[in-house]
């Protein structure tokens, strides 16, 4: 390991200026939070509609118009982190489809037009037999939709951190867990105690599970790779992405698992209510120091 | 015909002169590189000695930058330099992600990805890259790896020492180095600490984007 020659070389760069550190930044972790709950939401109404379809009244318009505002924050602030925002017609007209960013951008506008599709079937028409037949096509589209950014990160090589399939996992992890807590908070008292246990059980996994993979990256995950190992150095220890990691970890998933299992004994949906808040937040933080962390190894 | 670069880096005096050529040549806005010389200060005073490694695209045969470019700004053209289209690029910066070299910068003033071409449009009318033409050791070796006959080929096939950087990424570069140790090619073999670097207080032009 070449890391470990340091003390006997003492090598220390004394003229070189890399890239500016940070480019992925918060326009990028906006992009993440916001698709996991607009897609997250598709995937809680499908199960809905499965499980109980008599309790998707109220539900079928409101929980469509979340996701839908949802994918256009992610769109908003995708289109803003550009450089050149006035030419994403390019992704359109110039497509290049080894791309993930390509075909995230496809898929993810004929998600969103799906989804205005659906909003006016249910707004001018209360055509709910439509908007049943036109969800299952929708919820079949939010996983491509859903994964296509770690296919980006896959395909972003020089971030050794971001491998697949872990990132993909991670992805849907996201989407179960905010899209769990949304339909909590907007179901409220619509939803029978049954229902919600049955989404605060997928809430309180997906947690279990999201935090699983984290701490199995960053128990192990320096053990194969040295930039890796370089990497995760920044989440050890001190410092404020170490800050940051842990205060993530506990609001998204350890303070939510704990709350879905109290919720499990009192039935309290105070505290089921909390764990969907502090889920949604904590989400906006884990995912924001996992896509930062890599971008502060120096690559030359 | 695939065009490579080989650094000498016996040669290699760390004088810059590729560096302030590819500057002129490409016009290269301040604050950032197509080529920069990095250097890395080895050893405990008195027994010290300072390496110099001219860094640069190596315009790779499976280049993760024009993979992931969602629009073909990055594309190979046919003589395997990987080139960019400043007018088609939209800014999204998945190239900067996905190379591992940190080859690829934002143009300040044009707000689009850029990076070394090889100097194709040098290359085009049958001249020599610039940083080729500057350096006064012929340190920089460039040619066509497909004849045998190149002065590059030639030179790697005299030498034990070709390497490349980073080589487990997969990406297969184009751009080698004879007489380099882990600390010219490895980033993890060296420290950037405070108060040693011989540039301080760097202003960067802004960049746009939200960091
Ligand atoms: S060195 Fe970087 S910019 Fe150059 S071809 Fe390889 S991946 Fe692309
Ligand atoms: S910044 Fe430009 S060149 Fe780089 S990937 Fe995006 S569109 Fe392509």
């Amino acid at each position: 390991m070449v890391h470990e020659t340091l003390a006997a070389t003492n090598a220390v760069v004394t003229l070189d200026v890399a890239l500016p550190e940070v480019f992925w930044g918060w326009y990028v972790t906006m992009n993440m939070w916001a698709k996991s709950i607009g897609t997250g939401l598709v995937f809680m109404l499908f199960l809905l509609l499965r499980r109980n379809p008599e309790e998707m009244k109220g539900l079928r318009t409101s929980a469509m118009i979340v996701s839908f505002v949802m994918m256009n924050v992610f769109l908003l602030f995708t289109l803003a982190d550009l450089h050149q925002p006035f030419r994403m017609w390019h992704i359109f007209f110039y497509p290049h489809l080894t791309s993930a960013i390509t075909v995230g951008a496809w898929m993810a506008s004929i998600f969103v037009g799906l989804e205005s599709l659906m909003i006016v079937v249910m707004l001018f028409k209360k055509d709910t037999v439509t908007y049943d037949k036109l969800l299952f096509w929708t919820t079949l589209l939010a996983i491509p939709v859903t994964l296509y950014t770690a296919g980006i990160m896959a395909e972003a090589t020089a971030r050794e951190l971001w491998q697949m399939p872990t990132e993909a996992v991670q992805m849907i992890l996201a989407a179960t867990l905010s899209g769990s807590a949304a339909m909590i908070l907007l179901g409220g008292n619509k939803l029978s105690d049954e229902t919600k246990s049955f989404f605060a059980n997928i809430l309180g996994l997906s947690a279990l599970m999201a935090f699983i993979i984290y701490m199995s990256e960053y128990i192990f995950g320096a053990m194969k790779a040295e930039e890796v190992a370089a990497i995760l150095h920044y989440v050890k220890g001190e410092g404020e992405y170490a800050t940051m990691f842990w205060i993530g970890q506990w609001v998204a998933y350890i303070l939510p698992m704990i709350l879905v299992a109290l919720y499990r004994v009192s039935r309290s949906s105070a505290m089921l209510n909390l764990a969907a808040i502090l889920a949604i937040v904590g989400l906006w933080v884990v995912k924001h120091v996992w896509l930062v962390i890599p971008q502060l190894l120096p690559l030359s | 015909m695939q065009l490579g670069f080989l650094v000498d880096l016996h040669l290699c005096m760390g004088c810059k002169g590729c560096e302030i050529a590819c500057k002129v040549e490409n016009e290269v806005p301040l604050s950032t590189w197509r080529l920069r010389v990095k250097y890395v200060d080895v050893g405990t005073f008195p027994e010290t000695k300072r390496t110099f490694t001219p860094l640069r695209c190596n315009h790779c045969e499976n280049a993760p930058c024009e993979r992931i470019c969602p629009v073909s700004a990055l594309h190979y053209i046919e003589n395997g330099i990987v080139n960019i289209d400043k007018e088609r690029c939209i800014g999204c910066a998945g190239c900067v992600m996905a190379c591992p070299y940190g080859a690829i910068y934002i143009d300040p003033e044009t707000q689009t990805a850029d990076k070394c071409t090889y100097c194709a449009h040098r290359i085009a009318s049958s001249m020599m890259p610039a940083c080729v033409v500057a350096c006064p050791v012929e340190a920089n070796i460039f040619g066509d790896l497909e004849d045998p006959t190149s002065n590059i080929s030639k030179y790697i096939q005299q030498h034990r020492d070709v390497q490349v950087r980073k080589p487990e990424k997969g990406t297969n570069p184009h751009h080698f180095y004879v007489g380099a140790s882990q600390v010219h090619l490895n980033p993890l073999a060296s420290k950037r600490e405070e108060g040693y670097s011989l540039f301080n207080n760097i202003t960067h032009l802004p960049l746009g984007g939200h960091h």
